[in-house]
C-alpha cells in the first residue's frame, strides 16, 4: 500500500474549470468484488453469461419500477448546466465524469432499446448496444460518481444524476458485475450488525475502555450503554464511530449530551451501524434489510426515541425513507412497524437527528457549555452532501444548515462559513462518498476533494480557520486521509459533537 | 488469488496484499510485508502488530484505535499512547498498515 504515484492537484486562489482531457481517469477502477461477496448478498458471483440481455431485462424492470428513471433519461436537454458542477470532473478533468456524459453511458443505451428513434435508427439519435466496451465503461465511471447530488442542483430540469448511477449499479451488480468495497460491507452489516464487522464482545469492550477514557479526562462517570432494554433512547450511529479517529470523539460527545440531559439511552449491537450502503449500490432489498436491523432492535429494546448519529447518508435513509423501509416514522402498515409506531413516543420526531436532540437541549439550558473552552479553534463547517441535499432538520426549511451551524455558534465562540457556492445545498462533497471511500481509489479521493480544499484553503489563509466541522463519517475519514496531500493537518477535521464534547459541563450523577 | 512467496512458501493474499489465512502469518511474512509497505520494523512496531494479533484472536476484530492506544501506552510509556505516535510508526495508518503487516483482514466501513 505504498502511496500511490499521480500528480496531486494544486491549489488555486480562484477555482478553475479545468481543460478537458479525454480518458484522464479511465484507469482508475476500483476493484471487483469476488464471487464470494457477491454471493452472500444475492448476486451473481462473476458476469454472467448472457450478461447483455440480463443487463437489458434489469434496466427494463428498473424503468417500470422507478418512474423517476424513465424521466430522467428522458428530459436531459444536454443543456451543460451540469458540467463544471461535479467535484471529480473539476478535479481531473475527464470529460466522462461531466454529469451530463456520465448519464449519457446509460441514456445512449436506454435510447437503443427502449425508445423508437433509437431501435430504428440508432446512429441518428447516438444510441449504441450494450458492448463490453461500454459495460466496462459502465463500471469505471459509475465509480466515479459519489452520488452527491450537486449537479442535479444546477440542472434545470432537476435530474437526479445519483438516481441513474444507483440504477447503472443495481444493473451492473445483477449481472455479476460488482464493487468490492461496497458489497463487501453491505454483506458484512447483514452478517456481524455493522460496517466494520466489530462483533458484540469487542465493541462492549471498546464502550467500556471509552468509558475510562471519559473518566480518565473528567473525574465523571458518563456511561456508554449497550443493549439496556427499557431504555429512553436507542442511538444508531456509524460503526466508525466506535473505530475511528476523529468519529470517536464524537461519540464521547453524545454520551457527554445524554449524561448532561439525563436522558437514559442505549446501543444495540444488533443494530450497531446507522450507515446503510444499500443505497449506494441502489438496491431496495438491502437497503430495507439493513433498515429493518434498527427496526428489530427498537422493538427490543423497548425504546421510546431513535435518534442517529454523526453520519450523512444514513440521516438521507432515516429522514427520507426509514419510514416505508421499516417503519420508524408513519409510512409503513405491516404489524411490526404499527407495533413500533405505538411504542414509540410521538411528541419527538422519529426518527431525530442527534444535533436536532443536542439544539434543543441547548436552547433550553438544559445543558450548561463553556464556550471558551473552544477558544484554540476557528471552525468552519462541511455541509456533507446527503444531508444538505436530501434531508432536513427541525421544522423550518433549511434546517438542515441552520442546526448544525446553531450548535457549533453556542458550543464555540469563532465561527466562519466558506465561500457561498460551496456551502448549504452548493456544498462539495468531501469526494468519499457512495462507496468510493476505498484505497483503490486513492487518486479519484484525492483529485475530487479538489473544491472543498480550494474553499477551506481561502478560510484558513484569510480568516484563520483551523478546525472544519461536519456530521458524516465518510467525511470524516475521507478529510483525515486527504487533508494531508494538500498541506493541512489530519486533525483539522472533527464532528460538530467533538466540539461540544470539549466546552459540555458534566455533573456526577448516581 | 495473488499469492506472495516467503522463503520458499507461498501464501495467498486479496488484491490488495491482505493476507488470506491469518493462521499461515509468522514473523518473516510480517517483515515481508513491512518491506512491501516501505515500513522499517523495530520492536516498538513488532509490539504494535503483536497486540494487534492477540486483540485479533480474542474479538476476531481489530481493536479500535482507542484500544490500541492505550494498550501501547500501557506498553511503551505514556507519552507513546496516542495516535500521532501510531501514525509515526505505520504512516498509512495504524489500521491499515499495521493490520496488513500483522496478517490480519483489511478492516472496512467509514475509516
Amino acid at each position: 500500500m505504498a502511496a500511490p504515484k499521480f500528480e496531486i492537484p494544486t491549489l488555486k486562489e480562484v477555482s478553475e474549470v479545468p481543460r478537458v482531457q479525454e480518458g484522464a481517469m479511465a484507469h482508475v477502477q476500483s476493484f471487483v468484488a469476488a464471487a464470494p461477496i457477491q454471493q452472500a448478498i444475492g448476486f451473481p458471483g462473476e458476469l454472467v453469461e448472457n450478461w447483455e440481455q440480463k443487463a437489458i431485462e434489469k434496466m427494463g424492470d428498473l424503468l417500470g419500477k422507478y418512474r423517476s428513471f424513465k424521466v430522467y433519461l428522458d428530459a436531459c436537454v444536454h443543456c451543460g448546466a451540469c458540467t463544471d458542477k461535479c467535484h471529480y470532473f473539476l478535479g481531473t478533468g475527464d470529460p466522462n465524469n461531466m454529469p451530463v456524459a456520465r448519464q449519457e453511458l446509460v441514456r445512449k443505451v436506454y435510447r437503443r432499446h427502449f425508445t423508437f428513434a433509437g431501435k430504428y435508427f440508432p446512429k441518428l439519435v447516438g444510441a449504441v448496444d450494450l458492448t463490453k466496451d461500454v459495460l466496462d465503461k459502465w463500471y469505471t465511471y459509475y465509480n466515479q460518481c459519489s452520488e452527491c447530488r450537486r449537479c442535479s442542483v444546477f440542472c434545470p430540469y432537476g435530474i437526479d444524476t445519483a438516481e441513474i448511477t444507483m440504477a447503472a449499479k443495481e444493473i451492473l451488480d445483477s449481472i455479476g458485475y460488482g464493487q468490492k468495497y461496497t458489497n463487501e460491507i453491505v454483506g458484512k452489516v447483514q452478517r456481524i450488525g455493522n460496517n466494520l464487522g466489530l462483533p458484540g464482545p469487542a465493541l462492549e469492550d471498546t464502550l467500556e475502555g471509552l468509558e475510562e477514557d471519559i473518566e480518565a479526562d473528567t473525574g465523571v462517570k458518563v456511561r456508554l450503554p449497550l443493549d439496556q432494554k427499557g431504555a429512553e433512547v436507542l442511538l444508531v450511529t456509524p460503526s466508525a464511530d466506535f473505530f475511528s479517529e476523529p468519529h470517536v470523539e464524537s461519540l464521547i460527545g453524545y454520551a457527554k449530551v445524554f449524561h448532561a440531559a439525563g436522558v437514559s439511552w442505549t446501543l444495540s449491537s444488533h443494530a450497531s451501524e446507522a450507515g446503510n450502503f444499500g443505497l449506494f449500490i441502489g438496491n431496495y432489498e438491502t437497503m430495507r434489510n439493513i433498515a429493518l436491523r434498527i427496526r428489530e432492535a427498537a422493538l427490543e429494546l423497548g425504546v421510546k426515541r431513535i435518534i442517529v448519529g454523526e453520519c450523512g447518508h444514513a440521516w438521507r435513509v432515516a429522514y427520507s425513507f426509514w419510514n416505508t423501509l421499516a417503519g420508524i416514522g408513519a409510512g409503513a402498515n405491516d404489524p411490526f412497524a404499527v407495533e413500533l409506531q405505538q411504542q414509540l413516543d410521538p411528541r419527538y420526531p422519529a426518527p431525530q437527528h442527534i444535533c436536532e436532540f443536542t439544539y434543543d437541549l441547548l436552547k433550553r439550558g438544559v445543558i450548561k457549555v463553556d464556550k471558551s473552552a473552544n477558544d484554540h479553534r476557528v471552525i468552519t463547517y462541511h455541509d456533507s452532501c446527503n444531508v444538505a441535499r436530501a434531508s432536513r432538520m427541525g421544522d423550518m426549511p433549511g434546517g438542515q444548515f441552520v442546526i448544525p451551524r446553531e450548535v457549533i455558534k453556542m458550543v464555540a465562540n469563532n465561527f466562519q462559513d466558506m465561500e457561498a457556492d460551496t456551502i448549504h445545498e452548493s456544498t462539495f462533497c468531501c469526494g468519499g462518498g457512495g462507496g468510493l471511500l476505498t484505497d483503490d481509489l486513492m487518486e479519484l479521493r484525492v483529485k475530487g476533494a479538489l473544491p472543498r480544499m480550494e474553499a477551506l484553503k481561502r478560510v484558513v489563509d484569510g480568516q484563520q480557520v483551523n478546525f472544519m466541522a461536519t456530521i458524516c463519517a465518510i467525511c470524516k475519514a475521507q478529510f483525515s486521509k486527504v487533508l494531508p496531500y494538500y498541506g493541512f493537518d489530519m486533525g483539522m477535521v472533527g464532528g460538530v459533537h467533538q466540539l461540544v464534547s470539549t466546552a459540555i459541563q458534566l455533573e456526577q450523577k448516581e | 488469488m495473488p499469492t506472495i512467496e516467503v522463503n520458499g512458501k507461498s501464501y495467498e493474499t486479496d488484491e490488495e496484499g491482505y493476507l488470506i489465512n491469518l493462521g499461515e502469518w509468522n514473523e518473516d511474512v510480517g517483515a515481508y510485508l513491512a518491506i512491501e509497505e516501505k515500513v522499517e520494523m523495530t520492536p516498538s512496531h513488532w509490539e504494535v502488530v503483536n497486540f494487534l494479533r492477540e486483540y485479533y484472536n480474542d474479538y476476531q476484530i481489530a481493536p479500535a484505535i482507542r484500544v490500541l492506544t492505550k494498550a501501547i501506552g500501557k506498553k511503551l510509556g505514556a507519552e507513546k499512547g496516542n495516535s500521532k505516535y501510531l501514525y509515526e510508526l505505520f504512516p498509512y495508518g495504524p489500521a491499515k498498515q499495521a493490520c496488513k503487516i500483522a496478517g490480519l483482514p483489511k478492516p472496512t466501513g467509514c475509516i
